[in-house]
C-alpha cells in the first residue's frame, strides 16, 4: 500500500509540474518578445547579458507607454547552447504566444531554432550567432542578426595581416569548434585566393588539453611569422602564454572571441602585442554609455558579451514594430530592412538578407594591458 | 632533431600529468575495483583551492615562496578530505551491491561536483597565477624547456619513487597490497577494510591536487570542467598501463601524452584524440590486461 | 539516548562538511578585478543543511537494512504493490488500459512543447533498452553507445542532404548501419573483459564523435548540418505543431515495438545466452554457447537500435552536430539502464521518464538542475543500488501445491 501511495504521488506532483507550466497561456493584449540563449551552464556568460540587456530596453518602452498602446512582456528561455534544447525551447516559446525573438546565442542552437521559428513565421534576431549560413545561404529568412558575420570578420583579419602588416607565412589555427573552424576556413581561404602569402599551417586544436607544447612547436617548426586563430579566449591565452614563455615572436591575430577583457586578465603580460578583431568602438556612443552605465547600477559590474548587441537588437524588433504598426510577419519584415534604428551601436538598419548595416568590426591591439583600436 | 626533443619533452610533460591523475584511478580501482568517475573533478577542486587560498595570501601580502608552499599544502588537505568524504558518502554504502551501481553513482558524483563548483564559484576561466616561479639558471634554455615543465617532471618522478616506497616498504603499504589481492582474506588477517580504502582514496586524490596545481600553473587558467577531459584522459591512460598497477599507470601516462605529442607533431592536430584512443584500442587487443596488466586467472 | 548519539554524529557530520566547504563555498575569488568576496551565510547553510540531510540519510539507510532483515530473517515475501502490478491480471490490465488511454490523449490535451519533451523522452525510453541488451542481458559494459546513435543521425542527415531521402526510407539504412558498426565495435573487444571493454567502447565513442568533428568534408564538422527534413505523412509534409503529434505516435509506435521485440528476445534462445554471458562466461563457455557469437549479437542488435533511434532524433530536432553526442550522453543512457534496473524492461521505461523528464520539470530550479540531476543519481544509487525495478528472474520453485517453498528460497527481490 505505501508503494501505491508514493506513486500515486510522485504521479500528483508530474501533474501538478505539467499543469502549472501551462498557467500563463497566450493573451494578445501584451507583445511577447521573447529571449532565447544560454543562461545556465558553462555557457551562461554568452547569454545573460542578453536578458539583461532586453530587460532594461522593455522596462524603458513600458515606463513610456509601451509599442501600439501595449506593454512588451518577456519571456525568458533557456537553450544552454544546445541544440536539441533549444528545438524544445523554441516550441515552448511558440506555444506561449511569442511574438519575437531575441536569440539564440549559439550558431548551431539558432539553426536548430530557426526551422521551428520560420514555420510559425516568427523573425529571431541573434546579437552573437555569427554563423555566415544563417544569412547567406538564404535558408532563414526570418533571421537578423546585430553583429557582423564571421566572414567579415576573417575578411578583416586576412587584409589587416597582409596589407598592413605585411606577414608572409601564416599559420591558421582553430579550436575545431563551430565558429572557430568557421572563421578559419574563410581565412584560409581569403589568403589563398590572395596569393600574397602562404598557409604554412592549418590544424585544430583540442579546446581543454593540458598542454599545448606540440602545436606550438610545430608552429615554430613551421617558420610562420604570424598567426590567424579562430576560437575564443582561454585556449588563445593558452596557446599565447605557450608561444611567449618559449621566447617565439610570431604575432598573433584573433576573432572577437579573444577581444574579452578576461582574455587581458589571463594572459596578464603574455597578451602584449595580440591583435584581435572587435565590433567597432562605441564608448563614445551616448545611447551605449547609457546602456552600460545603467547595467552598472542595477548589477555592479561591467556588462558581458554581446550586452550592446542584445540591446541593439531588442531596440530595433521593438521599433520595427512601432514603425510598421503591427505585428504581422510582413510588415515587420518590411520594417526592419528601410527603417534606422538608434542603437547602441549607431544607427543601424538591416539588408535582404538579413545582416545588419551600419555594424562592423575594427582591428584592435594589447597595448600596456588594454585593447586599443587601430586605425 | 631538435624538434623531436622538443616534441619528447611536451608528451613527456603532457604525459606527467595524466599519470598523476591515473594513480589515483588505479590504486582505487586495484582496491575496490571501482572506476572513479570522479577522481576528475577532485583534480579541478585541488586546483580550484589553491587559487583560492593563493589570491587570498596574495592580498594579504604573502611573499612569493609561502603562497606556493601553504596554498599547495591547503589544496592538498582538501581534495584528500573530499576524496574521502566522496568514499564515505557515495561508494562506502554501495560496497556489496552488483558491480556497475557504484559505477553510477560516480557518475552521478562527478556531475555533481562539477556543478557544485560551477555554482559556487562561476562558469568562466579564471587565470591562475603563476606559482612556479621562473628560474634564473633556466634561462638560457628557455625556447626548449621552461620551468614549469621541468617542476612537473621533477614532481612526478619524486611523486612515483614516494609512492614506490610507500607501498612496498611500509605497514599502510603492505595493507594495502594485501586488500588489492583479496580482500576478505584481508579482513581476516586484522586488516581495518574501511582505514586502507580510506588511505587509498587520501593518497590519490592528493596526487590528483597536485597534478591540478602543477597543471594550473603551467596553462595559466582552469574552469570547472577541466576534470572532466583531463578524467578521461587519465583513465585511458591507467587502463592503457594496466589498470590496478602503479607502474603501469605512470607508463600509461607517458605513452599516452607522447603519442599524442608526436601525432600532433608528426601528423596533424586534428585527429591528436583519435590517435590516442586507437592506440589504446590497439593495445588492448594485443594485450587484454593493459602493458604492464596483470591477466588474472580467474578461478573456476 | 539514541535520538542524542544521532543528533551528535549528524552535529559533528555537519562541522566537518562545513570545513570542507569552506574554500569553495564561503570565499569568492574573482582575480581579474581582485576582489574577495567572503560568504559566512554560505556556510551555515551548509551547516544546517548537512546536519538535517545527515539525520535524515542515517534514518533511511537504517530503515532499509532493517527491511532487508526482517525478509531475509522471515523468509516470507510480502505482497507488494510491484508484485501485484505483474503477477496479478486483473490488477495489471486496469492498469494497463489507463496508461495507454492517457498515452493516446496525451498531446491532445498538453501543448506542443510537452508534446516534444514527451518523445524525447520515449526517444530515451528506446535507447535505453536498446542499451539494456548490451548491459543488462549480455553483461558488457557499454560506454560508447552513443556512438551508435551518431552513426543513425549523420546517416539521416547526410542522405538527406546528399539524396533528398526521406525519413521512412532511411530508417532501415539507418537501422542496418547502427548493426555494421555494432559488429565492428564487437570484433576488437572479444578477448576483453569487464572494465577493458568499457574504456575501449568509452574510445570507440569519442572516436566516431572525433572523426564527425574533423572530417569536414564528410559531415560537415562542427557546423553541423542543418534543415533535415520531417518525416512525411504518405508523401506529405506536415506543419510544426501537426508534426510533432505525428512524431509522437511514431515513437509510441516504436515503444511498443521494442518492448515486444526484447521481451521476446529476452526469453528466446539469444537471451539466455546473454544472461548466462552475464552470469558467467566461463561456464557460458562450458556449456557450449558460442562466446563470440552471442557477444556481437548483442552488439549489434543493441546498436541497431541505437541507429534508428539517431534517424528519429536528426528528423526531430532537423539540426545536428557531433557536440551532442558526447559521452555525457552515454553516461545518462547507461544511468537510465542501471538505475532503472538492469534487464527489467519496465524498470528501464521508468527510469527514462524521470532522468529526462526531471530536468525538464526542475526548470523552475534552472541554475540548479544539473546538480539536483548528480545528486538525485547518486541518491537513487546509494537507496536503492538494484535499480527501481530490480530484474525478476524466472525462478522455479520446490515446494507444495500452496506455493510455500520448502526446500528454495526464491531469488526475487522487492
Amino acid at each position: 500500500m505505501k508503494s501505491f501511495v508514493k506513486l500515486i504521488v510522485i504521479l500528483s506532483i508530474m501533474v501538478i509540474g505539467v499543469f502549472s507550466s501551462r498557467l500563463g497561456s497566450a493573451s494578445d493584449t501584451t507583445i511577447k518578445l521573447g529571449v532565447a540563449g544560454a543562461h545556465s551552464g558553462d555557457l551562461a556568460s554568452y547569454g545573460i547579458p542578453t536578458v539583461r540587456a532586453a530587460k532594461f530596453v522593455v522596462k524603458d518602452i513600458n515606463e513610456k507607454g509601451g509599442i501600439l498602446g501595449k506593454k512588451v512582456e518577456l519571456l525568458i528561455e533557456d537553450d544552454v547552447c544546445k541544440p536539441e534544447m533549444a528545438t524544445n525551447t523554441a516550441t515552448k516559446l511558440i506555444s506561449e504566444g511569442v511574438h519575437l525573438v531575441v536569440g539564440h546565442i549559439c550558431s548551431g542552437a539558432t539553426k536548430a531554432a530557426m526551422g521551428i521559428y520560420n514555420n510559425s513565421n516568427i523573425i529571431a534576431m541573434s546579437p552573437s550567432a555569427t554563423n555566415p549560413d544563417l544569412t547567406h545561404s538564404g535558408d532563414y529568412p526570418n533571421f537578423y542578426r546585430t553583429i557582423a558575420s564571421d566572414d567579415a570578420q576573417a575578411r578583416l583579419e586576412v587584409d589587416f595581416a597582409l596589407d598592413i602588416l605585411k606577414l608572409k607565412k601564416i599559420a591558421v589555427i582553430h579550436d575545431k569548434q563551430d565558429y572557430g573552424k568557421g572563421l578559419a576556413e574563410f581565412a584560409k581561404n581569403f589568403l589563398e585566393k590572395s596569393g600574397r602569402a602562404e598557409v604554412v599551417l592549418y590544424e585544430g586544436i583540442t579546446a581543454g588539453a593540458v598542454d599545448y607544447s606540440a602545436i606550438v612547436q610545430k608552429i615554430k617548426r613551421s617558420k610562420a611569422d604570424g598567426i590567424i586563430y579562430g576560437g575564443y579566449h582561454p585556449e588563445a591565452s593558452k596557446i599565447v602564454m605557450q608561444m611567449r614563455k618559449k621566447r617565439m615572436k610570431t604575432i598573433f591575430i584573433s576573432d572577437d572571441g579573444v577581444k574579452d577583457d578576461t582574455f587581458l586578465k589571463v594572459a596578464g603580460k603574455y597578451a602584449e602585442g595580440v591583435y584581435a578583431t572587435g565590433p567597432k568602438d562605441v564608448s563614445t556612443n551616448t545611447i551605449a554609455v547609457a546602456a552600460t552605465e545603467a547595467h552598472r547600477k542595477e548589477y555592479g559590474k561591467e556588462p558581458g558579451a554581446f550586452y550592446l548587441n542584445a540591446y541593439a537588437a531588442t531596440q530595433a524588433l521593438l521599433n520595427a514594430i512601432q514603425k510598421s504598426g503591427s505585428i504581422n510577419y510582413a510588415d515587420l519584415s518590411k520594417a526592419l530592412k528601410t527603417e534606422y534604428v538608434e542603437t547602441p551601436l549607431g544607427s543601424i538598419s538591416f539588408d535582404d538578407k538579413g545582416d545588419a548595416i551600419g555594424v562592423g568590426f575594427s582591428m584592435y591591439q594589447v597595448q600596456n594591458g588594454v585593447y586599443v583600436e587601430v586605425k | 632533431m631538435e624538434y623531436f626533443l622538443e616534441l619528447l619533452l611536451g608528451g613527456l610533460t603532457r604525459g606527467s600529468i595524466y599519470a598523476l591523475i591515473a594513480l589515483g584511478y588505479t590504486m582505487v580501482y586495484g582496491i575496490i575495483g571501482l572506476i572513479n568517475f570522479a577522481h576528475g573533478e577532485i583534480y579541478m577542486i585541488g586546483a580550484f583551492t589553491a587559487l583560492i587560498i593563493a589570491s587570498v595570501l596574495t592580498i594579504l601580502g604573502f611573499n612569493h615562496l609561502s603562497i606556493l608552499v601553504l596554498a599547495s599544502l591547503v589544496a592538498v588537505i582538501y581534495s584528500a578530505a573530499y576524496g574521502f568524504t566522496v568514499e564515505k558518502v557515495a561508494y562506502k554504502p554501495l560496497r556489496s551491491a552488483p558491480r556497475l551501481s557504484p559505477l553510477i553513482s560516480a557518475i552521478g558524483m562527478s556531475i555533481f561536483l562539477q556543478n557544485y563548483v560551477l555554482l559556487a564559484q562561476t562558469s568562466d576561466f579564471m587565470p591562475f597565477p603563476n606559482l612556479i616561479p621562473d628560474f634564473d639558471f633556466m634561462e638560457p634554455y628557455a625556447h626548449v624547456i621552461g620551468s614549469s615543465e621541468l617542476v612537473i617532471l621533477l614532481t612526478t618522478a619524486a611523486v612515483m619513487m614516494l609512492l614506490t616506497v610507500l607501498i612496498k616498504f611500509t605497514k599502510i603499504g603492505k595493507a594495502m597490497r594485501a586488500t588489492a589481492q583479496d580482500k576478505s582474506m584481508a579482513m581476516l588477517v586484522g586488516v581495518n577494510i574501511d582505514r586502507v580504502i580510506s588511505v587509498t582514496f587520501i593518497i590519490g586524490s592528493s596526487l590528483a591536487a597536485i597534478g591540478g596545481i602543477l597543471v594550473a600553473s603551467h596553462i595559466g587558467q582552469i574552469n570547472f570542467y577541466i576534470g572532466f577531459l583531463a578524467g578521461i584522459k587519465a583513465f585511458t591512460a591507467a587502463v592503457l598501463g594496466g589498470i590496478g598497477s602503479i607502474p603501469g599507470a605512470v607508463l600509461g601516462g607517458i605513452v599516452l601524452g607522447c603519442t599524442e605529442s608526436f601525432a600532433t607533431g608528426y601528423v596533424s592536430s586534428d585527429y591528436e584524440d583519435v590517435f590516442a584512443f586507437t592506440l589504446l584500442v590497439l593495445i588492448l587487443i594485443f594485450r587484454p590486461a593493459g602493458i604492464l596488466g596483470r591477466s588474472t586467472t580467474e578461478k573456476v | 539516548m539514541k535520538l542524542l548519539t544521532s543528533f551528535k554524529k549528524s552535529f559533528l557530520v555537519s562541522i566537518w562538511f562545513m570545513f570542507l566547504t569552506f574554500p569553495i563555498m564561503v570565499i569568492r575569488v574573482n582575480p581579474i578585478e581582485e576582489i574577495i568576496e567572503w560568504r559566512w551565510w554560505n556556510m551555515l547553510l551548509v551547516g544546517g543543511c548537512s546536519f538535517v540531510l545527515s539525520l535524515l540519510g542515517r534514518y533511511f539507510l537504517e530503515k532499509k537494512e532493517l527491511m532487508a532483515k526482517r525478509v531475509a530473517d522471515s523468509g516470507v515475501i510480502a505482497t507488494t504493490f510491484k508484485k501485484r502490478l505483474f503477477e496479478q491480471r486483473a490488477f495489471a490490465v486496469p492498469i494497463l488500459i489507463i496508461i495507454s488511454f492517457a498515452a493516446i490523449i496525451f498531446p491532445f490535451i498538453f501543448s506542443t512543447y510537452q508534446t516534444s519533451i514527451m518523445t524525447t523522452a520515449l526517444i530515451y525510453v528506446v535507447l535505453g533498452l536498446g542499451l539494456n541488451i548490451v548491459v543488462g542481458l549480455a553483461g558488457l559494459l557499454d560506454l560508447g553507445y552513443v556512438a551508435f546513435y551518431a552513426v543513425g543521425a549523420y546517416s539521416y542527415a547526410l542522405l538527406n542532404y546528399h539524396f533528398g531521402m526521406g525519413f521512412w526510407a532511411v530508417l532501415p539504412i539507418g537501422a542496418g548501419l547502427g548493426a555494421v558498426f555494432g559488429l565492428l565495435l564487437g570484433f576488437p573487444v572479444l578477448r576483453l573483459r569487464g572494465d577493458y571493454l568499457a574504456i575501449v567502447t568509452l574510445g570507440f565513442g569519442e572516436i566516431i564523435r572525433l572523426i564527425l568533428e574533423n572530417w569536414n568534408d564528410f559531415s560537415q564538422g562542427p557546423s553541423g548540418i542543418a534543415n533535415i527534413s520531417r518525416p512525411s505523412l504518405f508523401g506529405t509534409q506536415l506543419g510544426l505543431e501537426a508534426n510533432t503529434v505525428y512524431l509522437y505516435f511514431i515513437m509510441i509506435g516504436f515503444m511498443i515495438f521494442t518492448i515486444f521485440v526484447v521481451n521476446r528476445l529476452q526469453n528466446s534462445r539469444i537471451g539466455r545466452a546473454w544472461i548466462a554471458l552475464r552470469e558467467d562466461e566461463i561456464a557460458c563457455q562450458a556449456m557450449g554457447i558460442d562466446k563470440t557469437r552471442t557477444k556481437l549479437n548483442a552488439f549489434a542488435l543493441g546498436a541497431t537500435w541505437a541507429g534508428m533511434m539517431g534517424v528519429v532524433f536528426a528528423a526531430k530536432t532537423t539540426f545536428i552536430n557531433p557536440a551532442s553526442f558526447t559521452f555525457l550522453e552515454s553516461a545518462i543512457i547507461l544511468s537510465i539502464v542501471v538505475m532503472g534496473g538492469m534487464g527489467s524492461i519496465v524498470g528501464v521505461i521508468v527510469a527514462a521518464f524521470i532522468l529526462i523528464l526531471l530536468p525538464e520539470y526542475l526548470r523552475a530550479f534552472s541554475d540548479y538542475r544539473m546538480l539536483l540531476f548528480g545528486c538525485i543519481m547518486v541518491v537513487m544509487m546509494v537507496f536503492r543500488p538494484q535499480g527501481i525495478i530490480s530484474n525478476v528472474r524466472r525462478t522455479y520453485r520446490y515446494g507444495n501445491n500452496k506455493g510455500q517453498d520448502i526446500n528454495h528460497r526464491e531469488t526475487e527481490e522487492v
